[in-house]
């Protein structure tokens, strides 16, 4: 095996994905190392909006800028991973409407559209706001699927000649005379040490990417902020709803796929609770609290989960909220920074700017190769984007849910999936409308390893059940393409049913209670998922 | 008390046991179920209308999903709502036929003997079936000569003269087809000392119009029925009586579920017949005098959907218990497969039978007399698909107390 490359890349989030697509456009070897699956990090766990930087315009405007630009690239290059649902920034009679007016100034000096509507045209365009409001602004928001975006980022580097690892820890940095050469490394699964050389090393793991630097000697401040966000079990909002006052908690309500995303808070918490993040309590009411603010069906809608992500901040001066920070994006060399050769690290940013994160590391990346290649990825469509949709969607044959839903989610790459027989346009996930064929596809065709990685391909078991109905379902379909046994299914059904459960317990009232209880009979009760009853 | 929330779907937890109930799916593996088409599918169509499939049209609207549900999801009402706001399908010929019970019966009422006599020829049912394709081997409702509303004119004066009173809802079929029902509702009232008395205007429920989707037509009738039953109900306090178990779930339950009207304060003064005939011979204050020499009869019980839906089964079991000469078989509670107008669309006839099957043939095992059933289109379904002749549990009751 080949295991010499040009760049490894650490991290499998969208800017880790984005430099192994733009290496690979650009023709330089590439290896992404991924130690889990694709978008476990911040990447997954934020609202899936896409920006159109209103919200940054006020008190950042290069954020902004940067925002509207990648906002438009990524309508036309992943057109699959976007819906263009619009947002509207409303003011509350506690607002007062002194702030729209300097929004407005600012969002069209950063060139985002921004057109002020009367409260009733509001109310027409999304009639789930808030009917107190006094003001409303309309602007270019729109949502994105962060799980799909970065799919389609590997998709399109691996078919371009890079690699990809998954489930795949970096243990240390092969450091010799000063410079990193490259990384040892060990697959989890199967627990195979392989040693990868590269003349550069990108560090793009988020908050990890400390611990990384770390490893070569070198420092960089973060800040872990921790952003806790709620899952509605359906769409309450069809356009995307924002608080039109300064950036705070909980302001912002994002229509995806279907359901809705209210979120964020933003606390500061240790390192060590990086890889394992409760949503409290707390978070649980605020989010609540000031989510009915901006559409008040909210305080009664079924609640299907919460999460929480880390915001990987690179600490610029001591704020505790972690929110005034720039969403900047920091480029090190740390050549130059540090005096170690062949280190570069890419973080700030956020994932609406992971192109242009990735272009800039590339861009770097050339210029010490002394490579001369242009950055492709604003013009070059992602696998799956294409401006129409029709043509294909007429060919399919299933049910009108099935067939839309797999080009929602795969755009034209749906065509591949095998809807010939009834035995394939079966349905394994009823709530997400996920066949038969499609789980194929996604275990053929996506690297998929188990439950939790089909759920980031397919939206399999991230529907109204969490998985209740579907999960047994879709173990049986991998183990029947050969991925998986029993032994390994059970397994698999394990970490899948507790990760599910993990984030329906924090709100855990009312009818997920009940969903709860009923996944607790089917997989304790009647499966004994948990061997309570096995005997040796 | 328990309030509807517009998004009702929330409360399912997906467990499927509506699926499991749900005759459709059990015969017609093309119809993806009431979890798939209801809350499911609701759920898609809140992100978009594109997510709306034709095959809701398979839904009878049955509403045993709506009974299997432990989460108290109104499932059938979500299916039919959604058939409401989004089908693309515009009613024809056929459906007008078929859901304007009123004006098609008025016509055929004037002229019975040869409407009668012509949709009874083969040749004619393959035209009606090339027509408007209504399926050949399904035999329409008998009209009657002469409508029940005109016989109860003439009966004005007799029931005045009762000091208690009941207003009778006798429903399209009554009215046209089978008047003989409404007299034999009028005998009893009679012999539990109350007369009976139409409401000032009444229109078809319209459950025929909902389902094939004339709901501006519906909606109209709905207020002109529910006009005439608040005064019945609200200004005269006079109990609204109806014998047709299917009218009854439409004026006190779809009314407000699909088309929207609150109807809240004429809901309870809403009942069917068997339960309010069996409440006053329970209360102590009501007895019936029946006839000793009536025939001993057995008499084999039919649970319509709607009823089911309602939860008072029970009441048209007890009072056919009640009657001294009628032995008593219960069927199991099963979709008869007709559904209204359903099963009448060649499109589902074959649905529709294949639903069916399993009552039939426990309908001709049970080596009954009679088959009671409450609802008008499950007689015209059994008595079209088995040899056994079906009476309503209150024209049995008659036959008991007659002379």
């Amino acid at each position: 095996m080949n295991r010499e490359y040009d760049v490894i890349i650490i991290g499998g989030g969208a800017t880790g994905a984005g430099v192994a697509r733009d290496c690979a456009l650009r023709g330089i070897k590439a290896l992404l190392i991924e130690r889990h699956d694709i978008a476990t990090g911040a990447t997954g766990r934020n609202h899936g909006l896409l920006h159109s930087g209103a919200r940054y315009a006020v008190n950042d405007r290069e954020s902004a800028e940067e925002c509207i630009r990648e906002n438009m690239i990524l309508r036309r290059i992943a057109s699959h991973c976007v819906e263009e649902t619009g947002g509207i920034f409303i003011s509350l009679p506690e607002d007062g409407l002194d702030f729209q007016k300097k929004f407005i100034e600012s969002c069209l000096a950063a060139g985002i559209s921004a057109e002020a509507i009367d409260p009733k045209e509001a109310l027409l365009l999304e009639p789930s706001v808030n009917p107190a409001l006094i003001g409303a602004v309309k602007v270019p928001d729109g949502s994105v699927d962060p799980f799909r975006l970065t799919a389609a980022n590997i998709m399109d580097a691996r078919l371009h000649g890079a690699k990809v690892l998954t489930y795949t820890r970096v243990d240390e940095l092969i450091i010799e005379n000063g410079r990193v050469v490259g990384v040892k490394a060990t697959n989890t699964i199967t627990g195979e040490k392989s040693e990868y050389r590269a003349q550069i090393t990108v560090n793009a793991c988020g908050i990890w990417g400390r611990d990384l630097a770390a490893k070569a000697g070198v420092t960089i401040n973060m800040l872990p902020a921790k952003g806790a966000l709620l899952v509605f079990g359906h769409r309450v909002n069809n356009v995307v709803i924002n608080r039109c006052r300064k950036p705070a908690d909980a302001d912002i309500l994002v229509p995806g796929d279907n359901i809705t995303v209210i979120g964020t808070t933003s606390s500061k918490v240790p390192f060590d609770q990086c890889d394992d993040m409760y949503v409290t309590p707390e978070e649980v009411e605020l989010l609540l609290r000031e989510g009915s603010m901006l559409a008040p069906a909210l305080r009664y809608t079924r609640v299907l989960r919460a999460y929480a992500g880390v915001r990987p901040l690179v600490a610029s001066d001591d704020d505790p909220s972690g929110r005034s920070v720039s969403r900047g994006i920091v480029v090190l060399d740390h050549a130059t920074r540090d005096g170690v050769e062949g280190f570069v690290t890419i973080t700030g940013g956020k994932l609406m700017t992971y192109r242009l994160m990735a272009e800039w590391t590339v861009d770097l990346i050339c210029k010490k190769l002394g490579i001369d290649k242009r950055c492709t990825t604003a013009e070059t469509l992602l696998p799956g984007s294409l401006s129409s949709l029709e043509d294909c969607k007429r060919t399919a044959v299933s049910s009108v849910g099935a067939k839309s839903s797999a080009f929602y989610r795969h755009g034209s790459k749906a065509e591949n999936i095998d809807s010939s027989t009834a035995a394939k346009r079966a349905l394994v996930c009823e709530c997400e409308q996920v066949s038969v064929g499609e789980v194929e596809y996604a275990v053929n065709e996506l690297n998929v390893n188990n439950l939790i990685d089909l759920r980031r391909r397919t939206h399999m078991g991230m529907g109204t059940c969490q998985g209740s109905l579907c999960a047994s379902r879709a173990a049986a379909v991998m183990a029947g393409t050969g991925k998986s046994c029993s032994a390994k299914a059970k397994a698999d059904l394990q970490s899948f049913i507790t990760e599910r459960w993990k984030g329906m317990s924090s709100v855990a009232w009312g009818d997920t209670l009940r969903e709860g209880e009923l996944l607790s009979w089917i997989y304790d009760g009647v499966c004994d998922l948990s061997n309570k009853n096995q005997k040796e | 008390m328990y309030q509807y929330s517009e998004n009702n779907l929330e409360q399912c937890t997906k467990c499927t046991v509506c699926t499991v109930y749900c005759p459709v799916a059990a015969v017609n593996p093309l119809y993806p179920g009431p979890k798939q088409a209801g809350p499911d599918g609701e759920r898609l169509r809140m992100k978009s209308p594109l997510f709306y499939d034709e095959s809701l049209a398979m839904c009878l609207n049955c509403k045993r999903c709506e009974v299997a549900c432990p989460s108290d999801v109104r499932i059938g009402d979500i299916i039919q709502s959604a058939r409401i706001k989004h089908s693309k399908k515009k009613p024809g010929l056929r459906e007008f036929t078929l859901a304007n019970t009123d004006l098609v019966g008025s016509m055929a009422t004037l002229v019975s003997p040869v409407v009668n006599a012509t949709l009874g020829l083969k040749p004619v049912r393959h035209i009606v079936e090339g027509v408007m394709n209504i399926d050949h081997r399904r035999i329409f409702p008998k009209y009657a000569f002469g409508t029940f509303e005109g016989w109860m004119r003439k009966q004005r004066k007799v029931q005045a003269q009762f000091t208690k009173q009941v207003a009778y809802f006798h429903g399209c079929y009554v009215n046209y087809n089978n008047p003989p029902l409404g007299k034999a509702f009028v005998k009893v009232m009679n012999a539990l000392g109350y007369g009976v008395q139409l409401l000032d205007k009444e229109k078809c429920c319209g459950v025929a119009l909902i389902s094939n989707g004339f709901i501006e037509k519906a909606k109209k009738q709905a207020q002109t029925n529910i006009n005439s039953i608040r005064k019945a109900v609200v200004e005269k306090s006079l109990p609204v009586v109806a014998t047709s178990s299917t009218c009854t779930f439409t004026l006190r339950d779809e009314y407000e579920h699909l088309l929207g009207f609150d109807n809240r304060d004429i809901r309870e003064g809403i009942d069917l017949a068997t339960k309010f005939i069996y409440n006053l011979l329970c209360d102590g204050n009501h007895t019936l005098a029946f006839n000793p020499d009536a025939p001993r009869i057995r008499v084999a019980y039919h649970s319509p959907c709607h009823l089911e839906r309602m939860g008072w089964t029970p009441y048209s079991i007890e009072l056919l218990k009640l009657i001294p000469n009628v032995e008593f078989v219960k069927l199991d509670s099963q979709c008869c497969g007709i559904a209204g107008t359903y099963g009448f669309k060649k499109e589902n006839y074959e649905t529709s039978q294949a639903i069916g099957a399993p009552l039939f043939a426990a309908i001709e095992a049970s080596e009954c007399d009679y088959v009671a059933t409450d609802c008008e289109t499950c007689k015209w379904q059994i008595e079209m698909s088995t040899t056994k002749k079906v009476l309503h549990p209150i024209e049995i009751l008659a036959l008991a107390i007659g002379h």
